[in-house]
């Protein structure tokens, strides 16, 4: 009897909504794995992406970014069979619904009518920021990711991530579910590589609006900041999410750092 | 029969002089650096005059703090931050109403005193500044015992000690817009006002001692860049709030890196003020010049690029040119006067350099006509035309009463052209349909817009700005959360 050979996967980026190789034709290697290893020229493509999808994105309705969410979760769940490790794909599906049920909370929480003093409806009201990037840390791979993409994508936000780079197979499979959920293309841009490289560069660009860190690197926090400054861009640092509560229990912080507050004035009357 | 406007204009409306007496000021001679409850000499002794900018007369010599000053302020601060915020919220609460009175009952002083310092109209401190001030602290005030309810939390808790910079352009206001949430949450506070207008920051340091705020709640400290240089970088210091230009918010941003420092930052803008066909154009007219001739266009949020759909292009800036050239341009305070001083001979350099570069790349200028007093710092009122979105008049914030014309055909351009720009503070629209307002109000970057009023703040409504104009919010509940951090 022949024994079968398996069809192995291989592992690509999520650019623009495409499952790309590195520009750069360059990998690593991981578990027996081969995988891509961006370069900054990936970075910048990843972030013109992100720009491209920015617009519609913050768009839609609440409700239907909501939905969205929801069937990303729906997705993750039901290729748990993927991962290696079970409660954490449990955890990261969880912390998916739980924002998919903020996109039509934050405004409540986040903004509200300001009795002016003057004749006029004035109201703030939380907007995205744009395009963000996110840090992810080394592990957990997937729930520690997840945890820093669900509130940039509930507050109407698009997102440039970097995988762990310990064990990225699991942002790169997250990719694949989320690729066949409803998330438009651009919304999400996952990259994996070397972290310096690719922090820096993507720290650096200019069309980014804000940095989400989780990755636990002082210096690279460091330098996140400094770069962050030439453009003002806002940055949040934290330890990695290992479970479903580090990731929701600071969610209005979370959301808050990826969130525009507009003030609106109309006038009453004449 | 009606007088066309043009046959209005050449009436010459001349008025009495009316300036605010000065007398019942009594300023001192010198001023010390307020730390620990009392006004002291600065350790290295150094003192340097305020000037009024209309006058180039010195009013009184101010302490400028150094180092070792800005040591001994964070002791005193980090000293009495745990009393201050262990006291029962509500007496907290009472210390800052009883500011908010006090500027109330002082505020004529402060007013006259505001404008000799600063240039601003008399009209505008007296209307504006002062009242809202104190507006600022009669609002946080009742924060302090509902903070966990402004930031949806079970528990909060101050930062600590912070360390405030404000700019010269509204120097009792901004010091009341960082001081009041910094105190209602419990933190202690040590503000650098800037260094052409301290006076009414150092007065508001008396109403603190008339107030009985206890010893080291809060600190001023005089200084110029220097000063502020070193505050935010004092070990001791947990939270930096700045306002003030782009330039220094990057300096101060990259200076914190990865220091945990927690900051916010109010910064430039260059604001896009949009005028549709359909407004109603006299009323835009003045919302025009409010937007950008109030403060001598010394305002952060100013209305400097002046966006007129085509249809309406030659009107709107021929009922514009009209109305500026009845603007009373001088003595900041005669209560007349409708622009006032420029805040200091660098502020007027930098007004003159750019709007050199507005008239060599190819704008067209006008400039009103208007007798200005041989002392002082002035520039008269100054609308470019034929500005190109490219221009350095179009890009740069001026930060003086120079408003830039752009022109647009389609709500699309107009948002288009209003979000081209780093910036992001603030914006104006005009127009009287309300679905066309809220359409392009949502579609704008801006941390705040104004449909058919501009310029107009108040203390329950968020005010910062998108991109480069800074993050954080200053103003109702938003404004807390920069002040504490939620416990869980």
């Amino acid at each position: 009897v022949t024994q079968r050979l398996t069809v192995r996967k291989t592992y690509k980026l999520w650019i623009g909504g495409a499952f790309v190789r590195s520009e750069s034709g360059r990998y690593d290697e991981v578990g027996g794995f081969n995988f891509p290893r961006a370069s900054r020229k990936d970075v910048r493509d990843a972030v013109a992406a992100a720009r491209k999808a920015a617009k519609p994105w913050a768009a839609r309705t609440a409700y239907n970014r909501g939905q969205i969410l929801y069937r990303a979760a729906e997705a993750l769940e039901s290729s748990r069979a993927r991962f290696a490790d079970g409660d954490e794909v449990d955890a990261a599906v969880d912390v998916l619904l739980h924002y998919a049920g903020w996109t039509d909370k934050l405004h409540a929480v986040l903004g509200g009518v300001n009795p002016v003093a003057a004749p006029f409806l004035s109201f703030s009201l939380p907007e995205p920021t744009g395009v963000v990037g996110v840090v992810a840390p080394d592990a957990p791979p997937l729930l520690g990711l997840v945890a820093e993409l669900a509130p940039v994508l509930a507050a109407g936000n698009v997102a440039v991530a970097i995988l762990s780079e310990a064990e990225p197979l699991p942002g790169l499979d997250l990719a694949e579910a989320l690729g066949v959920s409803d998330v438009p293309a651009g919304v999400v841009n996952l990259l994996s590589g070397r972290r310096q490289e690719l922090a820096k560069a993507l720290g650096g660009h200019r069309d980014l609006n804000a940095i989400v860190d989780a990755a636990g690197d002082a210096e690279l926090a460091t330098e996140l900041d400094k770069l962050a400054a030439e453009t003002i861009k806002r940055t949040r640092h934290s330890g990695a999410a290992t479970s479903y509560e580090d990731a929701t229990d600071d969610a209005v912080e979370r959301l808050n750092v990826v969130t525009e507050l507009k003030t609106a004035w109309h006038p009453v009357g004449a | 029969m009606t007088a066309s406007p043009e046959t209005r204009t050449r009436i010459v409306w001349d008025y009495a002089p009316a300036p605010e007496s000065a007398d019942h000021i009594r300023l001192k001679d010198r001023y010390g650096l307020f730390v620990d409850g009392e006004f002291k000499d600065p350790a290295g002794g150094r003192y340097e005059p305020t000037i009024n900018p209309a006058t180039e007369e010195p009013i009184a010599e101010i302490a400028w703090a150094g180092s070792g000053d800005i040591e001994s302020a964070v002791e005193s601060a980090r000293t009495a931050q745990p009393k201050w915020a262990s006291l029962k919220p509500l007496e907290r609460a009472k210390y800052l109403f009883r500011v908010a009175r006090l500027i109330q009952e002082r505020s004529r002083e402060l007013a006259v005193v505001e404008t000799m310092d600063g240039g601003k109209p008399l009209r505008e401190s007296r209307d504006v500044d002062i009242p809202l001030a104190a507006a600022h602290f009669f609002h946080y005030a009742g924060w302090a015992d509902k903070l966990r309810y402004g930031v949806n939390a079970r528990e909060v808790a101050p930062l600590g000690v912070v360390g405030q910079i404000v700019p010269w352009n509204f120097p009792l206001l901004m010091a009341a817009w960082k001081l009041a949430p910094a105190l209602a949450c419990g933190n202690t506070a040590i503000l650098k006002p800037a260094e052409t207008t301290p006076l009414t920051a150092l007065l508001l340091a008396e109403i603190c001692q008339e107030a009985e705020v206890p010893r080291g709640v809060v600190a001023i400290l005089p200084g110029d860049g220097a000063t502020g240089a070193a505050l935010v970088r004092a070990p001791g210091i947990d939270k930096v709030a700045f306002t003030g230009s782009t330039a220094v918010g990057r300096d101060i941003q990259s200076a914190l890196a990865g220091t945990g420092t927690s900051l916010t930052l109010e910064l430039g803008g260059k604001s896009a003020n949009i005028v549709f066909e359909d407004a109603a154009l006299d009323q835009a007219v003045e919302g025009i010049v409010n937007g950008i001739f109030f403060n001598q266009g010394h305002v952060c949020c100013a209305g400097s690029r002046l966006l007129i759909q085509e249809s309406v292009r030659d009107e709107v800036i021929a009922k514009l040119w009209q109305r500026m050239r009845l603007l009373r341009v001088g003595d900041p305070l005669d209560k007349n006067t409708d622009v006032g001083a420029i805040n200091s001979a660098e502020q007027l350099e930098r007004i003159e350099v750019l709007v050199a570069a507005g008239e060599s790349e190819g704008a067209t200028r006008r400039t009103i006509e208007c007798e200005l007093p041989d002392r002082g710092y002035w520039f008269a009122p100054t609308l470019f035309t034929d500005v190109s979105p490219a221009h350095r008049i179009a890009v740069e914030e001026i930060f003086g009463p120079v408003v830039s014309v752009l022109t647009f055909r389609t709500q699309a351009e107009a948002i288009e052209k209003a979000n081209n720009s780093r910036y992001g503070l603030a914006a104006g629209i005009w127009t009287d349909k309300g679905a066309k307002a809220f359409e392009v109000a949502s579609a704008l970057q801006a941390g705040v817009v104004w449909q058919n009023t501009y310029n107009h703040f108040d203390p329950t409504a968020a005010f910062g700005g998108y991109k480069e104009s800074g993050f954080g919010r200053e103003g109702g509940p938003a404004g807390l959360r920069p002040y504490l951090q939620v416990i869980r």
